[in-house]
Parts: C-alpha cells; structure tokens; sequence
C-alpha cells in the first residue's frame, strides 16, 4: 500500500470522529437557531415596529458586511475583555447562529415577500386572521421558493465551520492540522480534509433536491428536474 | 340585510368612494358595474373589509360597524364582519399548495375548527355543486381557468356565508370558460344565494343579476332593476356606457 494511502486510512478514523462529534453538530445547531433567528427577524422587517425594525437592520447590517472570522475572533479572545468567558463550543455555535441568522433573514425576507397579495387576501376572505394566513398560506409558499437559496447558505456553513479551528475548536480540520504537526504531510492530510467536506455537502446537495421535489410536486413556476 | 350607508374611502389624497348608499336585499343578485376606477371593486371589497372605510356604516345581517377617520376597526369586529362573507376573485387565487378540495376544507378547518371528516364531506358536496368532483384531489396548477374559478367559489361558499362576492369573476377567461362559471352563479342564484359581483361581463350581468349600480368616478349614478337599467337607461352616463357594453358583447343596440 503506497504511504499516502497508509496515511489516509490511519488517520481518517479520527477526522469522522472530529466530523461527527463537532462539525455536523456545530453545522446543525447553527443552522437550525440561525434559521430561527432569521425567520424572526425577517418577521420583523417586514412587519415589526420602526425601532424594532432599525435594531433587526443593524443586526443585519453588521453581521453580513463583517468577516465570520473576525466575528469568531471578538466572540471568543475579544469579549472575556469585558467578563464574558465562553467556551470554544459555545463561541462558534453563537458566532455562526447570528451569521446564518443575519444570512437567512434576508432570503426569507425575499420569500415571504413573494408570495402574491391576492394569497394574503384569498386567506383574509376565508376568514383567517393574520397568523393563520401567515402559517398555513403564505409560509408554506415562501418555504418552496426559499429552499434552493437556504441550501446555499447550508452548504456553506459546512465549509465555513473549519473557521471554528481558529478558535480552538477540535473540529474535523483542526483534527487534520493536528495530524499534519506529527507527521509533517499537509499535502495529504489537507487532502483528505477537502474530501471529507465535498462528500458532506454532496450529501446535502442530494437532499436539497430531494425537498425541491417533494415541495414542488403541486407543480407551478419552480419545476426541479430531479 | 346588508347594508352600506354613507361608504367613503379615500386613498391618500383621492377620494374614490364618495358616500356611496347601497341596500342589498336577501336572496338578491345585485351587479356593480361602470368603468374601471370607478369605484366598484372598492365598493365590493368594502363589504368584506379588504379595505376598510374611511366613513359610513356597514351592516350585514344584525351585525353593524360604523365607521370614523382616523379611529382603527378592531380586528376581532373586522373578522366578525368577514366571517359572513365569501369573495371570489378575478384571479381565482387558489391556494396552490393544497389540491382542490383541501381549497375548500381550509376555511372549515382552520377558521371554523370543523373536524376534518365533517369538513371533507362539505366540501365534497360544495364541489360537486360546481362540478369540480372528478377532479377534487387535482392541484390548482394542472386545472383550467374555468376549473379554478369554480372551485374558487366552492371555497367561498364553505362557511355558509351570507352574501357572496364576486370580483369580476369571468374577466380572467376567455368566453368559453367564462360560460362555465357564468353557469353556475347562474345556478346559485336561483337557489337564493344573496350575491354581489363587480363585473364588466355584460352577459353576466344581465343574466343573473337582479338589481345593478351603476358606479362612476365614487358615485352612483344610476341603481334599479337590471331590465330596466339595461333596456332605458336614464343618466346620459349609464346610457353611453351601456352602449359600450353592448358594443363589445357583440348585441344589436
């Protein structure tokens, strides 16, 4: 067996533990507050009062013109500067929820924004009050076009976590650093990374088209080609 | 039973309802006609509080709402009001993510929290009516126009409404289409159904409708049975209008 392939091998037990235990928890937790977090304040530009909307704004404003890294950094080396300690963990969760968060409220925004009136007052006529027409009219089809945009955002966030290595966090790329400190080969180590992450985004690229198809099968505008 | 006394509406700085008073008996087909901009979409949507009055006062049934400028309805009186109501709109606005007859339970289960079953079998029968049955699992996307708008008023029909509202029900279909859904207000309007519809289909109009107004730039101009209204006009406006009318319909005059 040629030495790189030895090295991969040997090593690929502990980059899918790291990949198992920390890159897809951190990539699922952040993407499900993050969403959370964008759905609210999207509710809010879209609906809320001035000040609120000024504050969901900035919040925006902030996050998406800021680098993730420089975020990562103030999160977890600037704020125990004023009495805030976080763990690594925590530190990456929070850093990459409010970058989803901030990422994700635009789309939906745009989502929801694009569902025609007519839809709000088909649901008005019929004697819905505002949060039902919004829950079981107007959501249900932003959610169909907001799926091929909030896969991107998913996707990316996969490869973003590596950032989380910068922050201490033993994730699957620090793993790979790790590795490369002891047996001096980051050609193959790096390697073998990348791979790791092109399969997990391939995974959630085949299940990106598996929902497109299941919430486009009442036909219309968007039709995926599965 | 419903009743608009003194409808004002103003957009910004146009006044596009200016005091309209209009009763509208049960049982009765009352057509709103005139040219566009003259107000009867905004008359028809006043009744269903789509858009809310500026002044005047709305009674449909015994339930009555006055309203003042600048004093904001409650939302629990605005749904009150709704709840009696039933539009269909030019653009049919089906839900396009629920299949025809989940269309017409939506009303019956999330508003009126029916069970299920209950509501299924109502609105089975509500499509049968229309003659949408065969295709009560179909999506809104693969049914024809006149499809759409059929089941569109078997939506609008679910909670029992007391009066129906038609938004220029056929402008969207061509004549053949149109004729199916022309068929069956036709239908409804000889069981009694108490319905309003703003339309320019003067084939419409004059076959169902009962009572016409005539709107023009906020005001009526002319109200009164439709035979008469459309044989001998009496405002020079109505008159000129209606020779249109006839005009497109392709009618000797």
């Amino acid at each position: 067996m040629p030495h790189w392939l030895q090295l991969m091998l040997d090593s690929l037990p502990t980059l899918l533990w790291a990949a198992l235990i920390i890159t897809v928890p951190l990539t699922l937790l952040s993407f499900a507050f993050g969403l959370a977090a964008g759905l609210v304040t999207a509710l809010i530009r879209l609906f809320g009062p001035k000040p609120l909307v000024a504050v969901a704004h900035f919040y925006v404003w902030i996050f998406r013109g800021t680098p993730l890294l420089v975020q990562l950094f103030l999160i977890f080396y600037g704020l125990p500067s004023v009495g805030i300690l976080l763990d690594a963990f925590p530190a990456a969760l929070i850093g990459f929820t409010l970058n989803i968060g901030a990422y994700t409220s635009e789309i939906i925004r745009a989502a929801i924004g694009s569902v025609p009136k007519g839809q709000w007052e088909a649901a008005y006529s019929i004697g819905m009050s505002w949060s039902q027409a919004m829950r079981r009219t107007i959501l249900p089809q932003a959610g169909r076009v907001a799926v091929p945009p909030l896969s991107n955002t998913f996707i990316s966030l996969v490869k973003d976590t590596s950032l989380a290595a910068a922050i201490t966090v033993p994730e699957m790329f620090q793993a790979a650093q790790r590795i490369v400190a002891t047996t001096y080969e980051p050609l193959i180590l790096y390697v073998e990374a990348a791979v790791l992450y092109l399969a997990l985004s391939s995974v959630l690229s085949a299940l990106q088209t598996r929902l497109e198809v299941r919430l486009n099968r009442y036909g219309g505008f968007l039709e995926a080609r599965a | 039973m419903i009743g608009l006394t003194n409808i004002e509406k103003r957009f910004g700085d146009n006044l596009v309802l200016k005091g309209v008073t209009v009763a509208i008996e049960e049982g009765s087909v009352t057509a709103l006609v005139g040219p566009s901009g003259g107000g009867k979409s905004t008359l028809l949507r006043c009744i269903n509080l789509l858009e809310i009055p500026t002044s005047g006062r709305l009674r449909i049934g015994d339930e009555t709402l006055e309203f003042r400028p600048g004093i904001k309805v409650a939302t629990r009186d605005i749904r009150r009001l709704r709840l009696q109501t039933g539009m269909v709109f030019q653009n049919f606005q089906l839900f396009p993510h629920r299949s025809a007859i989940e269309n017409v339970m939506e009303g019956l289960v999330t508003v009126l929290k029916w069970p299920v079953e209950r509501a299924r079998e109502r609105a089975m029968a509500l499509l049968e009516k229309v003659g949408m049955a065969h295709k009560a699992d179909a999506w809104p996307a693969t049914l024809s126009g006149g499809q759409q708008q059929r089941v569109a008023i078997a939506r609008a029909l679910a909670p029992s409404p007391k009066v129906l509202l038609c938004d220029e029900p056929t402008s969207a279909l061509d004549p053949e289409l149109a004729q199916e859904v022309v068929d069956v207000l036709g239908q409804l309007a000889s069981e009694g159904t108490t319905m309003v519809m703003a339309t320019h289909d003067l084939r419409l109009a004059s076959k169902i409708a009962q009572e016409v107004v005539f709107l023009d730039a906020g005001v009526v101009v002319e109200k009164g049975p439709a035979s008469v209204v459309f044989s001998t006009p009496e405002h020079q406006r109505t008159k000129r209008f209606i020779a249109t009318l006839k005009q497109e319909a392709g009618e000797p005059q």
